[in-house]
């Protein structure tokens, strides 16, 4: 079980590495990427910054309890920080288990667990020049947030 | 007692640093602070209202009585992924 956050380019196959085992027989790669559109609106880029010290807590933490709750610690996670460009993977999550069913549950928990609690935040830049933190809970993005 | 609250985010960008030194009361709350650096932030753009707080490193309840040293921080909506 490892997590990270980084500040370098992610590599899925080297999650996918670290996961593996003879006795898992399914593995997940959930990878999530700077998407070109958000609420309507143009996206160039993104900022990522975090509470370092707490966000590493937090993911630790996540990777633990996904690992308690369905039973493998073939778990890693790591999480990009800085200035991500289109297309650019902002975030890995491999889990392998010896069955299909846990690994998925554990891979969406990871994520959604990351997306409720981990301390990192991010600033969109826009094609018309802006940039503005997003607010997950405000009611414009609430219904297309991925 | 002064505290040392830890901006991210849209709060670092309002205050434009990092941080900020609140003075309150021993025995001061979450909430306390909160409503302090509200006070602070006044005419600095619009800012979440009641935004998420950690206390050494883990999140807080707003009743949570602060001590002089820890280490506060205000956690804007999060936005991983």
């Amino acid at each position: 079980m490892r997590t990270g956050l980084v500040d370098r380019e992610i590599d899925g196959q080297a999650l996918l590495r670290e996961v593996a085992a003879t006795g898992n027989g399914a593995t997940v790669l959930f990878l999530g990427t700077v998407r070109d559109i958000n609420d309507g609106r143009a996206v160039t880029g993104i900022d990522y910054t975090a509470y370092d010290v707490m966000a590493a807590r937090e993911l630790q933490a996540i990777a633990a309890e996904a690992s308690g709750r369905f039973g493998t610690s073939s778990i890693a996670i790591e999480h990009r920080l800085g200035t991500l460009r289109l297309g650019d993977i902002s975030v890995a999550i491999a889990v392998a288990h010896p069955h299909r069913a846990s690994a998925y549950d554990a891979s969406r928990y990871i994520i959604e667990e990351l997306k409720r609690r981990v301390p990192i935040w991010k600033r969109e830049h826009y094609a018309d020049g802006t940039r503005e933190w997003v607010d997950p809970t405000s009611a414009r993005s609430h219904a297309t947030h991925g | 007692m002064t505290i040392t609250v830890l901006l991210f985010a849209s709060y670092a960008d309002a205050f434009g640093q990092p941080s900020v030194s609140v003075t309150l009361p021993q025995g001061a709350t979450v909430a306390e602070m909160i409503t302090r650096l509200g006070d602070l932030a006044a005419g600095r753009g619009p800012l979440p209202t009641t935004p998420m707080v950690a206390v050494n490193q883990a999140y807080a309840r707003y009743d949570h009585v602060l001590s002089a040293g820890d280490e506060v921080a205000v956690i804007p909506p999060v936005a991983g992924g």
